[in-house]
């Protein structure tokens, strides 16, 4: 669904990203890991169209969209989170959603300012369905709330449910786990699944090695910008310069 | 929705019944005025309050509408309303076609360029004698007319202005309370969240931009009818300031705090002509502490005000 062939990106002087290469298949959840620095967040923003990258392709369903800007990926199905979540903070949470719904809308600045009996209709269908996602990710009695005052893991939350009414094929997510606690890292394992489950493809970096290894069906390992490893959570395990990588050299 | 729409009544029947509360040509006068400087704050809020894009050029378009219109009508004989028209669309297309180059730029660089544009605008009104009559200003601009109807004295320009002041505010509603400007909002407040949610924040940046030029040039072109005479000192760079001034007061992303700035601005100096040269003293100290104490602006901050002193003798009370 997903293919990276050769993925270069220099930074200045600094190599971040080293000839990488890997696919991500349809349907599954893909973990992409390595220790900090090993470029995994530079390949995200490479991937979803906010940096461009040095050299090498991207491939989406056999598309070249390496040098597409961000927002016509919404428009072909591939949305984001970011690490560090990235709410409209001075909107409410309903409004968050419905920004999502952006990408799925068509009214234009003529239309909207009229107030044409086809914008009003679509509105009602944009507030309806946004109230939908809310309720899927459980935080719909949340929906006026001003998004810069939500708590950390349901700010998260809402990043998922925003993201979802872009209504994408391929969801990727920048550690989704960072900052939340046990108990919200395990509602969201549930909820990634049970986005994947809907036939959506889905690609994580993560730091939680046990929520990676517990819902991943593939993993992807990166160490100081190149590929080191991929396989199945067992392989990856057992892989001895993946445990080097992340343990130090016995020498 | 429902609630915008009784707001939007309750404003529009203070507006039309103004007239009849207070009298006097001389305040007449002024409330014209703040009919046109509410076009010109709702359309530099639009762009700043909603985008988060700033512009200390917006005069610029203001005087390219008066001008447009006064050359077009005066010297040419236009008829007045064509002229309005293909003003404010050319003002539009203008604006868009600057826009792409100059939305590139964010925050001071963004305001340097805007700037610039207006200086080098008023410049233009000021040299290019042989049209603009340049210093010394521009007479013989007709007024607007609609049938018998003249819109000669202050009482019918008051119902002309407000007229088209009421549909710009409508219409600015409207569009605030929609996908388009939800997605303004979340340009502003977070570009790159909302470029990967499908919003093409380059384009919309440029069509607000254009549309808020394009309610200038009407504000301008409405000006000019208005008085006859248009001098260039009216669309220079203090004037954008003021425009600033009036959206920052009244509240950044609110549309009726727009009229409020508008309103404020308008009158205040005709209540501290009695200082003489010291209203810019006082002028300068509200402004200090509106920012310091209400930084959301009039319309935020007087309900707030309202919230504490209540909050004060509920707490005397339980005392």
């Amino acid at each position: 669904m997903l293919e990276l062939k050769g993925i270069t990106q220099i930074f200045g002087g600094v190599t971040a990203l080293k000839d990488v290469s890997f696919c991500i298949n349809q349907g599954e959840i893909t973990g992409v890991i390595g220790p900090n620095g090993a470029g995994k967040t530079t390949l995200f923003n490479i991937v979803t169209g906010i940096y461009s990258q040095t050299s090498g392709q991207v491939l989406f369903e056999g598309k070249d969209i390496s040098r597409m800007p961000a927002e016509q990926l919404a428009k072909r199905g591939m949305v984001r989170t970011f690490q560090n979540i990235e709410l409209f903070g001075k909107m409410t949470v309903l409004e968050n959603v419905m920004v999502g719904l952006h990408s799925r809308s068509k009214s234009g600045l003529f239309a909207c300012s009229f107030k044409t009996p086809w914008a009003v209709k679509e509105e009602r269908r944009i507030r309806d369905e946004a109230h939908e996602w809310l309720r899927f990710v459980g935080i719909d009695e949340l929906a006026e709330v001003e998004a810069g005052n939500l708590p950390f893991g349901r700010g998260r939350m809402l990043e998922i449910a925003r993201a979802m009414a872009c209504k994408p094929r391929m969801i990727l997510m920048d550690e989704p786990a960072a900052g939340l606690n046990s108990q919200e890292t395990l509602g969201l394992a549930e909820l990634i699944k049970k986005i994947r489950d809907m036939g959506i493809t889905v690609v994580l970096v993560e730091h939680d090695m046990e929520l990676v290894m517990d819902i991943c069906d593939r993993i992807v390992v990166l160490n100081l910008g190149q590929k080191l490893a991929e396989g199945t959570p067992r392989e990856i395990q057992d892989n001895p310069e993946v445990i080097a990588a992340y343990l130090g050299d016995d020498e | 929705m429902k609630r915008e729409l009784i707001k939007y009544a309750v404003f529009s029947a203070c507006v039309l019944s103004a007239p009849f509360v207070f009298s006097g040509s001389y305040l007449m006068n002024v409330l014209v005025f703040v009919g046109i400087h509410t076009m010109l704050a709702v359309a530099l809020n639009l762009l700043l309050g909603y985008a988060g894009q700033i512009s200390l050029g917006h005069a610029a378009f203001f005087g390219l509408g008066a001008y447009g219109s006064g050359i077009l009508t005066a010297t040419y004989s236009w008829n007045p309303w064509l002229a309005m028209v293909v003003v404010a669309l050319t003002v539009g297309c203008l604006a868009y076609a600057i826009g792409f180059p100059i939305l590139k730029l964010k925050g001071h660089y963004l305001a340097m360029a805007t700037l610039g544009l207006g200086i080098i605008i008023f410049i233009v009104f000021n040299e290019w004698v042989e049209v603009t009559s340049g210093p010394s200003g521009f007479s013989g601009i007709p007024n607007l007319q609609l049938g018998a109807l003249v819109f000669d004295n202050d009482f019918k320009n008051y119902y002309l202005v407000w007229t088209f002041a009421l549909g710009c505010v409508l219409l600015s509603v409207n569009l605030a309370n929609s996908r388009i400007g939800r997605a303004f909002r979340a340009i502003h407040d977070a570009e790159t969240a909302a470029r990967v949610m499908g919003v093409n924040a380059r384009l919309l940046k440029v069509q607000v931009f254009s549309l808020s030029a394009l309610i200038c040039a009407i504000a301008g072109s409405l000006y000019a009818h208005v008085m006859t005479f248009i001098a260039p000192p009216s669309f220079g760079f203090n004037i954008s300031v003021e425009l600033l001034t009036m959206v920052v007061i009244g509240g950044l992303g609110s549309i009726y705090g727009s009229f409020l700035g508008a309103l404020l601005l308008t009158l205040l100096p005709e209540f501290l002509r009695f200082m003489h040269d010291y209203d810019i003293v006082f002028y300068g100290g509200l402004l200090m502490l509106m920012t310091i104490f209400m930084p959301g602006g009039l319309v935020r901050g007087i309900p707030d005000l309202f919230r504490k002193l209540s909050g004060v003798k509920k707490g005397i009370s339980h005392a």
